[in-house]
């Protein structure tokens, strides 16, 4: 097959990306992917060029470690065979090159507007008239939830078609957090403008998307950060996974009415937003991590607080912990809720939790391991096999007992910390990059490619979300409607981190 | 006339009480035991907003509602003293008027035609329906052990002969507590506290109502909260004199609305889908209950 691979992080010349016409990329992109629940695409995306409209295709092979990297050039608005009609893990990646460029499918069979982005190719194409999927039948009556959250969280439309209290079918309509946040990274040139940008790609996966920004940037500039840096990044990916497991835990809880827990983790959860306070200044992470830098070093002042954190936490955790999956009235909720198989997941693509839930062995800190991942911490993801709620819960909690083990391990020994200097970043010319980071959602990947005056001309995000919408749209068949909520909640995916 | 008083009166703290218990559990002070009441006094000051989609019985549904609780809790004897409506078989139209309140909660609900107020609305028929044989089954035991057919003459005939009457009544006791947690859609059966409409039963019909009429039902709520209590007093109460009964009375209503709130603070709501098997218990315990009557009676002999 013709391709070039490169590790995570790596930057190469875009012209080394080989070209092939269209159909040869798809065959070789299909048989790539056949029956190898190792490999994924991790991105696929249109950039316009001169000769045409440029697709780019980033399959990760998790065994060899390593992105294959391949593209082609097709004409705007041409009729093409699609990818999805023969794997869907290009689904949603194809409705957004058909939104942003026009480009029609023959055979695609679910080419719907993905985001309404500002920048769409069809402006007629509004969000007041997504063409819902719908059903003709006196028995199966329809259920509009949102876009106003019952809660008053995120926007986002679902549509329900139900048999009375079960539901048959889910659709997911989003797009009413589109920012534009894509355009911006080439509009705003200035660095802390960029790395400003990525912590607000989504507000509770801050730490993971600038680590994935900042890791980038570095790559695309040829700067060697310190160790320090990459110790700080991994740190706080690992405390803002146990932060937000926690209050994850809290709101499952509350979903299902379980007063005790929902109070007991929404207090332990506190401590570690507070801790990110007392370190950066900021409770989600923010104007922590910086490009070549960092302006809040790690102290053994700071660790020893963190030991008090994690020495309250544990006891209090654990018990109501076994509380929480020795009841039964919780286990009743929780178990055989929101299945989603194995082979389901392997279809969609998913990744991060919605992968390991099911049996998919997807976790990027092992298979294309960044900062300390791989070195100083050698990761062993956290399997379940059943994909219901319970099994997502069941990895939040053992993936908190993980991350306190890794914090613990790495305050054992605290690095110097250089005073912060501002290094002048300058991006290489026609280069392209990819960084891969697993946020606590799952797997973020973020793409650069610039031009001959080392101009960005392309920066694409891919939040863990894009995936994982539709195992929940998948999840909740055949389930009660009333049991929505619950299995919503335990897969907590972004909305903003959707639509950019 | 005194048991309205006292239920009344009881309606002001009850719930109160329950959100209490519920912050305490979970280790928080909670608001004082009134502060419900309060948000009722200011949603009644407030006017209602209709909407365009809807006709006139969305507008007499609450009233309707509360009226028909009032009139149920009129029925309601204190020990011996009988309630201001009293005659033979009156358990049997106390059912149906608050039956029919809720019939016109229900089409009220389906008059605002939102598909979330119609799922409400089929949950609520189907759990009250349900509770029904446990109700009438409950009451007819007891009119057979005393042979009177009226609350008054039922509740002030009943005396503990024997073990096997103590655990009669202590039986009808938990029947009521569940009767009232089910008719009032608390936890385990519905989670008052959700804001998740697809999860409610009871909230979700009346997200359409608003000011004056929202605290006409919130208030109706507490007083049937009360009503279920000053019934679940009456196993007890008996013939004993006025200053015993009174205070036993609250007495009595806080321990139910202590037991309710640590249902809520210490287990988690059931599966809709298994609502009705939870609710068919009750059944089974009324006949337990008529068994163990016939078995005072000596019917088996």
């Amino acid at each position: 097959m013709k391709n070039i691979s490169i590790h995570n992080n790596q930057s190469i010349p875009l012209n080394d990306i080989p070209e092939l016409n269209y159909n040869e990329l798809l065959n070789n992109a299909v048989k790539f992917l056949f029956e190898r629940p190792d490999r994924h695409c991790v991105n696929y995306f249109g950039l316009k060029t001169e000769e045409g409209l440029k697709l780019i295709c980033c399959i990760a092979d998790d065994t060899e470690h390593l992105i294959y990297l391949s593209s082609s050039i097709v004409e705007e608005g041409s009729i093409l065979p699609s990818f999805t009609a023969k794997n869907h893990n290009f689904e949603k990646f194809e409705r957004e090159i058909h939104e942003n460029f026009g480009l029609a499918y023959s055979d695609h069979p679910w080419l719907k507007p993905l985001r309404y982005s500002q920048n769409r190719f069809d402006e007629n194409q509004t969000i007041a008239n997504y063409p819902f999927y719908k059903v003709d039948s006196e028995e199966l009556h329809e259920v509009g939830v949102g876009p106003i959250h019952a809660g008053v969280i995120e926007p986002g439309h679902f549509r329900f078609i139900c048999n009375g209290e079960q539901i048959m079918h889910l659709e997911i309509q989003l797009g009413y957090q589109h920012r534009g946040i894509e355009q911006l990274f080439l509009q705003k040139t200035k660095l802390l403008e960029r790395t400003t940008l990525a912590e607000n790609i989504a507000g509770d996966t801050t730490v993971g998307h600038t680590t994935a920004f900042v890791n980038l940037w570095e790559s695309l500039c040829g700067v060697q950060p310190d160790p320090s840096l990459d110790y700080a990044r991994t740190l706080a990916l690992e405390i803002e996974r146990i932060a937000i497991h926690t209050g994850d835990l809290a709101a499952i809880c509350a979903d299902i009415a379980y007063q005790l827990g929902n109070s007991v983790y929404g207090r332990l959860r506190t401590p570690f937003v507070n801790f990110l306070q007392e370190w950066g200044g900021n409770r989600l992470g923010k104007g922590l991590i910086r490009a070549g830098k960092i302006n809040y070093p790690f102290s053994t002042g700071l660790a020893i607080r963190l030991i008090q954190i994690l020495k309250a936490y544990e006891p209090d955790f654990t018990e109501i912990t076994e509380k929480l999956f020795a009841l039964p009235s919780t286990l009743s909720r929780m178990e055989k809720t929101g299945v989603v198989t194995y082979k389901e997941v392997l279809e969609i693509g998913t990744v991060g939790m919605a992968a390991r839930m099911s049996g998919l062995n997807r976790d990027i800190r092992k298979s294309h391991p960044s900062n300390l991942y791989g070195s100083r911490i050698v990761h062993e993801p956290i399997i379940k096999r059943h994909g219901d709620v319970y099994s997502r819960v069941q990895i939040r909690k053992e993936e908190i007992k993980q991350s306190i083990a890794y914090i613990k391990k790495l305050i054992s020994h605290v690095p110097d910390f250089k005073k912060p200097e501002n290094v002048v970043f300058t991006p290489g010319s026609d280069k392209f990059v990819l960084s891969l980071v697993e946020g606590w959602r799952g797997e973020i990947c973020h793409c650069a490619i610039t031009d001959s005056s080392s101009n960005l001309i392309l920066y694409k995000i891919k939040d863990p979300s894009h995936h994982n919408w539709m195992a929940l749209a998948q999840s909740v068949r055949n389930n009660d409607i009333s049991d929505f909520p619950i299995c919503n909640k335990s897969f907590n995916l972004s909305y903003c981190g959707h639509d950019l | 006339m005194i048991s309205f008083l006292l239920i009344i009166l009881a309606s002001l703290f009850f719930m109160g009480l329950v959100v209490r218990t519920k912050s305490i559990a979970s280790g928080r002070k909670g608001p004082g035991v009134f502060q419900p009441m309060k948000d009722i006094i200011r949603l009644w000051k407030k006017g209602s907003v209709y909407s365009k989609t809807t006709s006139f019985i969305f507008q007499i549904a609450p009233t309707a509602y509360f009226t028909s609780v009032i009139m149920a809790i009129l029925m309601i004897p204190h020990g011996n003293n009988p309630g201001l409506i009293s005659f033979d078989g009156d358990f049997v139209f106390f059912a149906y008027v608050l039956t029919f309140g809720k019939f016109l909660m229900i089409i009220s609900a389906l008059d605002t035609g939102s598909s979330f107020e119609g799922m409400g609305a089929s949950r609520e028929a189907l759990f009250s329906m349900l509770v029904e044989p446990a109700f009438f089954i409950l009451m007819g035991s007891f009119a057979l052990l005393t042979g009177h057919t009226s609350f008054h003459s039922i509740f002030s005939m009943l005396h503990y002969g024997s073990n096997i009457s103590y655990m009669l009544g202590v039986l009808a006791s938990i029947v009521f507590v569940l009767i009232a947690m089910i008719e009032n859609s608390r936890m385990p059966v519905d989670d008052p506290k959700t804001h998740l409409e697809l999860t409610m039963i009871h909230e979700v019909m009346i997200l359409d109502n608003s000011g004056f009429d929202l605290g006409l039902i919130m208030f109706t709520t507490h007083l049937k909260f009360a009503m279920y209590g000053a019934m679940i007093s009456n196993f007890f109460i008996g013939m004993l004199p006025l200053e015993i009964s009174i205070p036993l009375f609250f007495v009595i209503q806080a321990g139910f609305a202590i037991t309710v709130g640590l249902i809520e603070s210490f287990m988690a709501r059931f599966r809709m889908g298994h609502n009705p098997q939870f609710i068919f218990i009750l059944t089974s315990v009324s006949l337990l209950i008529f068994f163990g009557v016939l078995l005072v009676l000596g019917k088996f002999m």
